[in-house]
C-alpha cells in the first residue's frame, strides 16, 4: 500500500514546547476515526527554521505549510485537506511555501550544481547546461562582446579585492604577447572559508569551462590552476575532471572544432597563505620563494614568467558561465548597484546552522545569521561577526542590518575578504580571538618586509600580554601606532591588513580591552590568566568530587567539610566547575 | 570519450538533461544520493554510502542507483543524502550515520514510509529555472 | 625620451618616463630615506621606509619600486609618513642587538645613519633577539645573523648580481635568516668568498674578518720580517676611510703608512702583476702558435673568486684556465725565494703580508699545497683595505699628511700594465701591450687599448696582433660570466672554432676596484673613479709594458730564467681541480 500523502510535524524546540506531541498524536487520532491512516504517515521531523510560527504542519507532496497549528485544528487538517483535499486556508503560511529557511533566502547560483549532480561525470555537468557558455564564446561572440557582457553584469572579484573583472581581462586582452596565462587563485587560506573548495569538489568544470573563456578572451592558451596542497579530494575531482574535458575534446587542441586550443595545469601550494596573493603566487608557480612584489606591474600586463597573466578567484570564475550564458544585464539584476550578483558565505563559529550559503548582494547581516543561519547556538547573545578572515574586521549588533556588499563592508572597517563569516558569542573573548588572528599572521608573514614581519610579532606579543595581565595603557597606544604603521608601509596585502582584526576590535571593543588592561578581567572567561577559580564555603557540601578530579591536583578538604582551591597551583582547566553538582566552584 | 564537435555536444546535452532530471521513469530507478563533499566525508559519508550500496547488494535492490554529488551546503546536517523515488516526495535527510542509512533503506525505500527525525527538505529548486 | 611631468611636495618637475620617485626626489634636493635599496641592485621594496604618498590617495607606496606617473602629485614627508617610518625603525631596532660600541660597523652602519636621521631616542618595543651562531668557517667572511635586518641585499647579491647562490632566504617570516641552503656552513656551500655580499650590509651581519691583530704580532716580533705588498685597487680607494673622494691616488702614502706600522720591507703587487703577464703573455702565445700550449680560449685565472666559481661551476673549462698564479701569490713566492737570496735572509723569518681589495686573497693563500711553493707558505696574511684603513687609524697614524715614498727594491717597481690590473679589461690591456711584443717582435704603438676598456658587464671585440687579429672578450660582475662560458662549450662541443682566443674575467664588478673588501658605499660613480685613479697611474707611469719593466727584466736574467722555464712553473704556476658546490 502506497503512502499517498505524508504529514510531517516540526519537532524542533521552538514547537515542541509548543505542543508537537498533542498534534501528532491528534493528527494521528483523526486519519484513523477518517479511514485513511493506511494512505498517509505522520511523521516528527527536525526543525524547519520559522521557528517563530511554530508549531508547524507540513503535507507533502504537495509542500502545503501550516503554521499556527494547534491540537484541535488536527482534525480539520485530516478532514478536508488530506480525505478532501482542500487547503485549510486559515492555517496557510501565507508568504510562500518554499524551502526551509537555510535555503529560503539564499539563491545559489556559483554553487548551483553543488550538491546536485556527481562532480565525477562530465555529463551531467554538461546536461545542467555546461558549456552551453563556451559555445556561445567559440562559436558566436567576439573578444569585445565578451568584455562587453562582463562589463555590463558588473562582476568583481570574489577574492576579496573587488576589483571589475572585465577591466582586468580587458588590460590583459590589450596587450601584445607571444604568450599569456590564465590563473585560477586556489590558496584558500582564510581560516574558516572554504567556499572554494566546496565549488571544486562539487563542481569542477564549472572552473574549467570559465578559463577556457577566458583564454578564448584575451588570446592564451595556457591555464594553471594553483591550489593549496591542503584540499586533496578537490585536486583529485579536478584531475578527474582536466581528464574527462580532455577526453571529451572540450580541452586541448581544436575545441570542438572552433581552431582554438587551450588547456589546465595544477599546480600544488607548499603550506604558505602568504601564496594567495597573486604576485607571490606567481612567484611560487614560476618555481621561486613565494614572497610578493611591488605592484605595479601588475600580474595583467606582466605576470607569470613576466608574461600577461589573468588571476582570478575561483568563484570568480565560476560567476562567468552563468553571465555568458545568461547574459550581463541578468546577472546586473541581482545584488545591489555597485556590487551585482551573490557572494558565497562559509557561515562558521556560534550559529546554529552552519554551513555554505550563497546570497544576493544587499542581503543584511542579520538575515545571513538569524534567517539563513538560525540565530546563536544554544540561545546565546550574538556579540560580533568577523567577516574577510584575518583580513577583515569585527561587526557589532548595531550593524547588523548593514547590507553585505563590498563598499558598505568597507565603509564599517571590515571588508567582504573571500567570504570567511565567524560568528562569535557571549562566551568567545575579543581580545583572545584578535591574539588567534594575529598569530595566524605572524606564523603566515613571509617575512620579506619589516614592517609586516617584525609589527605582527610585537602586535602578538602585545595581545599576549593583555590576555595575561601584563599589559599597561601605553601598550594600546602602541597597538595603534604598531597597526598604523604596518597598515600603510606593508608590501602586499597580508601585512596591510593584518592589522585590520586590531583596529576594529580595539574602535568597536575598546571597553574589553580596558576590562583585561586596567580591571584585570576577561569577562568572557576565556583568558585563563585573568579568572579565578574560587570554592564558596557555604555552598560546599565537602563531597570530594573535585579534589578527586583536580589534575594538579590543588584542592584540599576533608570530607563533609568546605574544600579550598590552591591559586598558586590552579591551572584554570575549569574540571571542578564542570564536575560539582551544587554550583560551589565560582568562576570570576 | 571520443572528442565532441559543436553539433555532437548538443546532442549529448539533451540526452543526458532527460536522464538527469528523471522525467522518464520507465526504469522506475530509486536515486540515492549521497553529499561526498569533505565535509560530508569527515562527519562519516562513505559509511552511509557502504551501507546503501550494501543494501541493495545483498537484497538485490537492482533499480536502486546509488550516487555521489558534491557539498550542499548543509554543513551543519552532514552526512546529507538524497532520495528520489517515484511515488515518494523526493526528501533530503540530514545526520544519516550508518544505523540511519539502514533506517532508510528498510523504513523508506522499501517500506515508502519516511524516517522519523531526519528529514530536511530538498534544496533549492529554482537554481537554474530563473 | 618620453618626459613625464609630476610634482614632489607641490614642486612641479619635469622627469624621463621610467623614473623611480626616488630618483624623482633626488633630482630636486629631497632625500627619501632607503635602508634596503641599493643602487647596485633591482628594487627589493622591502624595509618600508621609503613610503611615501599621492596626493588624494590614503595608500603609501615605496618610492624605490615605483615609477613616477604623469599628473601625480607625490608627498615625501608629511607627519603621517614621518610617524610611520619612525616606527618602522623603532620596529627594527627591537629585534636588533643594541650593540654598536663593540660592532664591527660601528661608525659606518647604515642602520646607525637612518636611527640618527630620525631621532630615535627610546626603544618602545620589547626587545626580542634572534639567538644564532656566527658562521666563521671561511677564512674570508663572517656572517652574523643576530644583527640581520632582513634587508635581502646579501641574497640579491649573491644570486643576481654574482649568480653564485650560496645564500638563500631560509625559513619564513619572523624566523627568517639568510644562510647557504639546508644549513650548510659558508665553506660548505658554493660560496666563492668574493665578499661583495660584506660589501653591499649595510649593517655588522656579513663582514669581513678581521686579522689585523696578526700583523700587529708579526711586527712586533723582533725575529721576523715583516714583507708588505700592496695591491693596485687599493691605492685608489683607501683615501674614501679618510674623507677623500674617490680616485685619489695614494701610492706614497701607503708605503710611508706601512713602514710607520712596522713594515721591514714595502713591495707593489704590480711588480708581480708585471711578472704574471710575462708567464701568461708567453702561455697565450704558445696556445696561439699551438705549440702545445693548451686549448683556446685562454682564460686569465688571476682572481681566486673566479677560480673558486670555475672549479665548482665550470669544472670543464680547467684546460682553458692560465696556469700562471695571480699576482699576490706570485710575489709571495718571489717574496720567500728571490727576495731572500738577494737579502740575505733566511725565508723562515720572512712574513709575508698583502694589502688587498679582495676578501677572496684570503682564501687564496691556503687554496692547496701550490700556494707553498717557496717551501714555506708563499703567502702568510692577507688584509683588506678596510682592514688597513682601520689599522692606520688605531696606529695613530695622520695618513693624509704623511710624505710619500717609494716602495723597496728588487720587488716594488712597476709599469703602467702592472698598475691597471685593478681595472675590469685592465688584464686583458696589459697582456695585449705585450703579447703584440712576444709575437710581432715590435712595440705597440699607442698602448692604450680602448677597446676593452669600459663598464659594460660583458665587452668583446677585435685587435690586431700583426698578422693576426685576437678576438677577446672582458667580463666582470659573476652573473655575466655564463653568457661566455656557454658560447665558448657550445662552440667546442660542436666542434666549431673558439669564439675567442683570449677572455679576462673579474668576479667583482669593475674589477678589483669594486673589491668586497673595498671601502663601504661603493656604487657605479664610485667604481668610475676609482677607475679613472688607476688608469691615471698607469698614464704617468714612465715604463708602459710589463717586459719593459728594469726589475722584471733582472729578475728573469738573474733568478727566473725565461717564462715558462722550470722554475717559473715551479714558483708561478699552479694547477686546479673540480670541486662540489656542496660539501656535507
Amino acid at each position: 500500500m502506497a503512502i499517498k500523502k505524508y504529514c510531517l510535524v516540526c519537532g524542533g524546540t521552538g514547537c515542541e514546547t509548543g505542543k508537537t506531541d498533542a498534534i501528532y498524536r491528534g493528527l494521528l487520532a483523526a486519519a484513523d476515526a477518517n479511514g485513511i491512516s493506511d494512505d498517509i504517515q505522520v511523521v516528527k521531523t527536525g526543525c524547519f527554521g520559522l521557528c517563530e510560527k511554530g508549531p508547524i504542519v507540513k503535507v507533502l507532496p504537495e509542500e502545503t505549510f501550516y503554521v499556527g497549528v494547534s491540537p484541535e485544528d488536527t482534525g480539520k487538517i485530516i478532514e478536508e485537506h488530506l480525505v478532501e483535499g482542500r487547503i485549510v486556508d486559515s492555517l496557510l503560511y501565507k508568504v510562500n511555501n518554499k524551502k526551509i529557511k537555510f535555503y529560503q533566502k539564499q539563491k545559489r547560483l556559483v554553487l548551483r550544481n553543488c550538491g546536485v549532480i556527481d562532480p565525477e561525470k562530465i555529463n551531467e555537468y554538461i546536461a545542467r547546461q555546461g558549456y552551453v557558455a563556451l559555445e556561445k564564446v567559440l562559436f558566436e561572440l567576439s573578444s569585445e562582446e565578451v568584455l562587453e557582457e562582463l562589463k555590463i553584469s558588473g562582476l568583481r572579484g570574489r577574492g576579496g579585492a573587488g576589483f571589475p573583472t572585465w577591466l582586468k581581462w580587458k588590460f590583459t586582452a590589450e596587450v601584445e604577447s607571444d604568450k599569456k596565462y590564465i590563473v585560477c587563485n586556489a590558496d584558500e587560506g582564510d581560516p574558516g572559508a572554504y567556499m572554494d573548495r566546496a565549488t571544486l569538489e562539487g563542481d569542477p568544470h564549472s572552473i574549467l569551462e570559465a578559463m577556457i573563456i577566458a583564454g578564448k578572451t584575451v588570446n592564451s592558451d595556457h591555464g594553471v590552476i594553483y591550489i593549496r596542497a591542503e584540499y586533496p579530494l578537490a585536486i583529485q575531482r579536478l584531475e578527474i575532471a582536466l581528464k574527462q574535458a580532455r577526453e571529451s575534446g572540450l580541452l586541448g587542441d581544436d575545441i570542438l572544432g572552433s581552431g582554438f586550443s587551450f588547456d589546465i595545469e595544477i599546480r600544488l601550494g607548499a603550506g604558505a597563505f602568504v601564496c594567495g596573493e597573486e604576485t607571490a603566487l606567481l612567484a611560487s608557480t614560476e618555481g621561486n620563494r613565494g614572497m610578493p612584489i611591488p605592484k605595479p606591474p601588475f600580474p595583467a600586463v606582466k605576470g607569470l614568467f613576466a608574461k600577461p597573466t589573468v588571476i582570478n578567484n575561483v568563484e570568480t570564475y565560476a560567476n562567468i558561465p552563468l553571465i555568458i550564458e545568461k547574459g550581463g544585464a541578468w546577472f546586473k539584476a541581482i545584488g545591489t548597484e555597485k556590487s551585482p550578483g551573490t557572494k558565497v558565505f562559509a557561515l562558521t563559529g556560534k550559529i546554529e546552522n552552519s554551513g555554505l550559503v550563497e546570497v544576493p548582494m544587499g542581503t543584511t547581516l542579520r538575515e545571513i545569521i538569524f534567517d539563513v543561519g538560525g540565530g546563536i547556538r544554544d540561545g546565546k547573545e550574538f556579540k560580533a561577526v568577523q567577516t574577510g578572515g584575518p583580513s577583515g574586521g569585527v561587526i557589532t549588533k548595531d550593524y547588523l542590518d548593514t547590507p553585505i556588499d563590498f563598499d558598505h563592508l568597507t565603509a564599517i572597517g571590515s571588508m567582504m575578504g573571500s567570504g570567511g563569516m565567524i560568528v562569535m558569542d557571549e562566551d568567545d573573548c575579543i581580545v583572545d580571538i584578535t591574539k588567534f588572528y594575529m598569530e595566524f599572521c605572524v606564523d603566515e608573514s613571509c617575512g620579506k618586509c619589516a614592517p609586516c614581519r617584525i609589527g605582527t610579532k610585537r602586535m602578538h606579543q602585545i595581545l599576549g600580554k593583555i590576555t595575561s595581565g601584563q599589559a599597561t595603557m601605553e601598550d594600546l597606544q602602541k597597538l595603534k601606532d604598531i597597526g598604523l604603521a604596518t597598515q600603510k608601509a606593508s608590501l602586499c596585502g597580508l601585512g596591510q591588513t593584518a592589522a585590520n582584526p586590531v583596529l576594529s576590535t580595539l574602535k568597536y571593543f575598546e571597553e574589553e580591552y580596558l576590562e583585561h588592561i586596567r580591571d584585570g578581567k576577561c569577562r568572557s572567561g576565556k583568558c585563563k590568566d585573568l579568572v579565578t577559580y574560587t570554592i564558596d564555603a557555604d555552598k560546599c557540601i565537602g563531597c570530594t568530587v573535585c579534589a578527586r578530579k583536580c589534575p594538579v591536583p590543588c584542592i584540599a578538604g576533608e570530607r563533609k567539610a568546605p574544600h579550598v582551591i590552591d591559586q598558586s597551583k590552579c591551572i584554570k582547566c575549569g574540571i571542578c566547575f564542570d564536575v560539582c553538582k551544587f554550583g560551589a566552584v565560582i568562576v570570576a | 570519450m571520443a572528442k565532441l564537435t559543436l553539433d555532437k555536444l548538443r546532442v549529448l546535452r539533451e540526452e543526458q538533461k532527460v536522464v538527469i532530471e528523471r522525467r522518464d521513469t520507465s526504469d522506475k530507478s530509486i536515486h540515492v544520493i549521497v553529499g561526498m563533499g569533505t565535509c560530508g566525508i569527515a562527519a562519516g559519508a562513505k559509511e552511509a554510502l557502504n551501507v546503501f550500496l550494501g543494501e541493495a547488494y545483498t537484497r538485490k535492490m537492482e533499480n536502486v542507483v546509488v550516487k555521489q554529488t558534491g557539498c550542499m551546503g548543509l554543513c551543519y546536517a552532514e552526512p546529507t543524502v538524497e532520495v528520489k523515488m517515484e511515488g515518494m516526495p523526493d526528501t533530503l535527510y540530514g545526520n544519516v550515520n550508518a544505523i540511519v542509512a539502514k533506517k532508510i533503506v528498510d523504513q523508506h525505500l522499501v517500506g515508502h514510509r519516511l524516517v522519523n527525525k531526519h528529514v530536511f527538505d530538498y534544496p533549492a529548486r529554482d537554481i537554474h529555472k530563473e | 625620451m618620453a618626459m613625464v611631468n609630476i610634482k614632489i611636495n607641490g614642486q612641479p618637475q619635469e622627469v624621463e618616463a621610467g623614473t623611480s620617485i626616488l630618483d624623482a626626489a633626488k633630482a630636486v634636493q629631497v632625500k627619501i630615506p632607503t635602508l634596503c635599496y641599493h643602487p647596485d641592485l633591482e628594487p627589493w621594496a622591502a624595509c618600508g621606509l621609503c613610503v611615501v604618498k599621492v596626493e588624494n590617495s590614503p595608500k603609501m607606496v615605496r618610492a624605490c619600486a615605483t615609477l613616477v606617473v604623469e599628473g601625480q602629485n607625490y608627498i615625501t614627508h608629511d607627519p603621517e609618513l614621518m610617524e610611520v617610518r619612525k616606527t618602522v625603525v623603532e620596529l627594527m631596532q627591537s629585534n636588533h642587538p643594541n650593540e654598536c660600541l663593540t660592532c664591527a660597523r660601528n661608525g659606518t652602519c647604515e642602520f646607525q645613519d637612518i636611527s640618527e636621521d630620525f631621532c630615535i631616542r627610546e626603544a618602545p618595543y620589547c626587545e626580542m633577539l634572534k639567538d644564532l651562531p656566527k658562521d666563521e668557517s671561511t677564512p674570508s667572511i663572517v656572517l652574523d645573523p643576530r644583527k640581520c635586518i632582513n634587508c635581502g641585499r646579501c641574497v640579491q647579491v649573491c644570486q643576481q648580481m654574482q649568480d653564485v647562490w650560496a645564500l638563500e632566504f631560509i625559513n619564513r617570516g619572523y624566523d627568517t635568516v639568510m644562510q647557504p641552503a639546508a644549513g650548510a656552513l659558508l665553506n660548505e656551500s658554493p660560496c666563492i668568498k668574493c665578499g661583495q655580499c660584506s660589501a653591499h650590509c649595510p649593517v655588522g651581519a656579513i663582514y669581513e674578518k678581521d686579522e689585523t691583530e696578526k700583523l700587529l704580532a708579526a711586527v712586533r716580533d723582533e725575529s721576523k720580517h715583516v714583507a708588505i705588498q700592496v695591491a693596485p685597487a687599493v691605492r685608489v680607494a683607501i683615501g674614501e676611510a679618510f674623507g677623500l673622494e674617490p680616485g685619489v691616488l695614494l701610492t706614497g702614502k701607503i708605503y710611508a703608512a706601512l713602514r710607520m706600522l712596522g713594515a721591514d720591507a714595502v713591495f707593489d703587487t704590480n711588480f708581480a702583476a708585471d711578472l704574471t703577464i710575462m708567464e701568461e703573455g708567453t702561455e697565450l702565445v704558445k696556445r696561439l702558435t699551438s705549440k702545445g700550449g693548451g686549448p683556446l680560449p685562454q682564460i686569465t685565472s688571476c682572481c681566486p673568486a673566479w677560480t673558486d666559481f670555475m672549479e665548482k661551476y665550470y669544472p670543464d673549462m680547467i684546460p682553458h684556465f692560465s696556469t700562471a698564479k695571480s699576482p699576490m701569490m706570485m710575489q709571495g713566492a718571489v717574496t720567500k725565494t728571490y727576495y731572500a737570496e738577494k737579502a740575505g735572509i733566511d725565508p723562515k723569518d720572512i712574513y709575508s703580508v698583502a694589502i688587498m681589495p679582495c676578501t677572496a686573497k684570503k682564501y687564496e693563500i691556503g687554496r692547496d699545497d701550490n700556494m707553498r711553493s717557496s717551501g714555506y707558505n708563499d703567502m702568510d696574511l692577507v688584509l683588506t683595505t678596510r682592514e688597513l684603513a682601520r689599522l692606520i687609524k688605531r696606529a695613530g697614524i695622520d695618513f693624509l699628511n704623511l710624505k710619500d715614498e717609494e716602495a723597496d727594491n728588487p720587488i716594488g717597481i712597476y709599469s703602467g700594465a702592472g698598475t691597471i690590473f685593478g681595472v675590469t679589461g685592465g688584464v686583458m690591456e696589459a697582456a695585449l701591450r705585450t703579447a703584440y711584443k712576444l709575437v710581432t717582435d715590435e712595440e705597440l704603438g699607442d698602448v692604450n687599448i680602448q677597446a676593452v676598456r669600459g663598464m659594460e658587464g660583458v665587452r668583446s671585440g677585435e685587435v690586431s696582433v700583426g698578422d693576426t687579429t685576437l678576438r677577446v672578450a672582458v667580463a666582470h660582475g659573476m652573473a655575466n660570466v655564463r653568457q661566455l662560458m656557454d658560447e665558448v662549450r657550445d662552440a667546442r662541443d660542436n666542434g666549431r672554432e673558439p669564439p675567442y682566443h683570449f677572455i679576462e674575467v673579474m668576479a667583482c664588478k669593475g674589477g678589483c676596484i669594486g673589491g668586497g673588501g673595498q671601502p663601504y658605499n661603493t656604487d657605479e660613480e664610485v667604481r668610475q673613479k676609482r677607475t679613472a685613479g688607476i688608469y691615471s697611474d698607469d698614464e704617468k707611469s714612465t715604463v708602459r709594458c710589463s717586459h719593459q719593466n728594469p726589475s722584471i727584466i733582472k729578475i728573469y736574467e738573474d733568478y727566473l730564467g725565461e717564462p715558462l722555464s722550470a722554475r717559473s712553473h715551479e714558483l708561478l704556476h699552479t694547477k686546479y681541480q673540480a670541486r662540489p658546490l656542496y660539501q656535507k
